[in-house]
């Protein structure tokens, strides 16, 4: 079928494509991810060794399947003899599948059913985020560990070990395949948010000068977003995530000056933010919104404030009020330092410096961002825009030694020099 | 990484034969909804007929415009998707899915990003964006 100079190439992008829905479909059959998976690989195996020569199947999916269900029903026969506990499982399994009514799989329901419980799998609340994380891009994003492995900076050990241990972990408490209904689903339905957003974030808090695999991993949290939301369409956060997410990705380009440095959203230029990303973001903010019929959740929120900046043709025109009681909305929903910190600095945008820096002190006095940069950066604007330039300065200079980023140290530290110099002069 | 796949529909640029048929519409949108599902598609259109489109050829100094349907035009552009892949070959292997008829062939192609431009034109391209229009 086709001519590429590397077959395995196209096996491996019919893998990207199809391995999640085989995972999945396997796992339901044998209520065993880990065994599942190991189905699905040996599938794959025989499809690097047969396609090269055959080409590619017209229906590379069916293939993989009835491949990997031949390997089962294979490891079951073998089991008679080799009463070795995996195999034993692999014989229950191809009893499974024999029985296993064919039209389920032919369905489009079915097909979302099982997706739906890989995702519910990978991300189940026995197991730890990091390894809810690895196993949601290694199961659902087709990643392979060295992939997970570069992404995060961990040795390709450590991904595999955190792999094999939730694994264990699902199997030894009988967790079993099966997508979450009703209450369930919406209360096991953030640690599935968390996990897309961690992966998206990881991303994106590294795109400064860092190598394209930052920025392709952002991709992939989006476009598991995007599954999850055609998954379980009438949950409002869901869309809220995407938005957030697709707002956000929407200014990769902007956030990156030319010598690598971060250039804060403000101080962007609106003209590098990708306008298709946009106009999806604010697509799917509107789903969100119309679901959730006034009772936003914490992404939702998040993306309507990601919205009011990307709906501001410039700096200057940005919607304060409607960003400071946004956060005010999200302080209440997610009670945190940092979403107060935020707030902070929208109040002190909407409604002068004076009672921004009021919420600021607060913080400060409270003591729980002790140590935060970010605290005394913002301290230090307000300070400045109130013409208070010796504090002002000094909590710049205080901001830049706590800083660990040395571009972000350089910025600082220039405001404090900025200031100085005004004063001097 | 982001790819365009161009259909060029294998048949008579007229009008006439340009509509598809009901049965090719919905072959269609399943794929749209397949490719939707997969979480890869970000954009797609299909285009009018030749004939209510036109052609702006930059020539000898003066653009000279001809109107559609383009007599000596073996292939135009029936439609186009824009498509999130991680690699050409996954790019490629969408399009091998795509319930095409006899005769179109699908072009993909990968979008240029800012990143692959040299200095110079990357300033260059700063100064001709303008912010998106938002409502």
């Amino acid at each position: 079928m086709s001519d590429a100079a590397e077959p395995s190439r196209a096996v491996e992008a019919v893998w990207r494509i199809e391995s999640a829905r085989l995972i999945a479909g396997l796992a339901r059959m044998t209520g065993d991810v880990g065994l599942a998976e190991d189905l699905a690989q040996d599938a794959l195996v025989a499809a690097l060794e047969k396609w090269p020569e055959s080409g590619v199947p017209d229906n590379p999916g069916a293939w993989l399947m009835a491949t990997a269900k031949n390997r089962a029903i294979d490891l079951a026969r073998r089991g008679r003899r080799f009463e070795d506990r995996r195999e034993q499982l692999a014989r229950e399994a191809g009893m499974r599948m024999a029985m296993d009514a064919a039209e389920h799989e032919a369905t489009a329901a079915g097909l979302g059913d099982d997706l739906l419980g890989l995702v519910f799998t990978c991300c189940h609340p026995l197991l730890s985020t990091e390894a809810r994380v690895a196993l949601t891009l290694r199961l659902l994003g087709g990643l392979g560990t060295e992939e997970i492995a570069r992404a995060f900076l961990v040795s390709e050990s450590t991904v595999a070990q955190r792999i094999v241990r939730a694994k264990r972990t699902l199997k030894e408490a009988h967790a079993p395949f099966e997508t979450p209904q009703g209450a369930e689903l919406d209360e096991r339905l953030p640690s599935v948010l968390e996990v897309i957003y961690l992966i998206f974030n990881e991303g994106y808090a590294a795109t400064a000068g860092e190598s394209w695999m930052r920025l392709d991993l952002c991709e992939e949290a989006l476009r598991l977003g995007r599954v999850l939301a055609g998954l379980t369409p009438k949950q409002p956060e869901v869309h809220g995530l995407v938005a957030l997410m697709e707002i956000q990705a929407s200014r990769a380009r902007a956030r990156i000056g030319p010598d690598g440095e971060p250039v804060l959203l403000l101080d962007q230029d609106r003209a590098r933010w990708d306008p298709l990303l946009v106009r999806r973001g604010l697509a799917a903010l509107e789903r969100a919104e119309k679901l959730g019929r006034g009772a936003f959740g914490p992404y939702t929120v998040q993306a309507a404030i990601a919205a009011c900046h990307a709906r501001a043709r410039s700096a200057e025109e940005t919607e304060w009020v409607r960003i400071a009681a946004l956060y005010d909305a999200l302080a209440q929903l997610t009670p945190s330092p940092v979403v107060e910190l935020n707030r902070a600095v929208a109040v002190g945008m909407a409604f002068g410096p004076e009672a921004g820096l009021e919420l600021a002190d607060a913080l400060a006095a409270g003591g729980e961002l002790d140590g935060y940069h970010l605290l005394h950066s913002v301290r230090a604007d307000l300070l400045a825009k109130l013409g208070r330039s010796e504090e002002a300065r000094s909590e710049f200079e205080r901001a830049a030694a706590m800083t660990e980023n040395a571009r972000e140290r350089e910025l600082l530290l220039g405001r404090a020099v900025a200031l100085g110099s005004a004063e001097d002069g | 990484m982001r790819f365009m796949m161009l259909m060029y529909p294998g048949i008579d640029t007229s009008a006439e034969e340009w509509e598809p048929s009901a049965e090719d519409v919905g072959a269609m949108s399943r794929y749209n909804e397949e490719l939707n599902k997969a979480g890869v598609l970000l954009s797609l259109d299909g285009l009018r007929a030749p004939v209510d489109g036109a052609r702006v050829r930059f020539s000898g100094g003066t653009p000279a415009v001809t109107d559609g349907p383009f007599a000596e035009a073996k292939e135009v552009v029936g439609g186009y998707w824009l498509i999130q892949a991680s690699s050409k070959e996954e790019a490629v292997e969408w399009a091998t899915r795509c319930p095409a008829n006899e005769g179109d062939f699908i072009e993909v192609r990968r979008v240029f990003e800012m990143e692959d431009f040299p200095e110079d034109v990357q300033e260059a391209a700063q100064l001709s964006e303008r912010p998106p229009e938002q409502t």
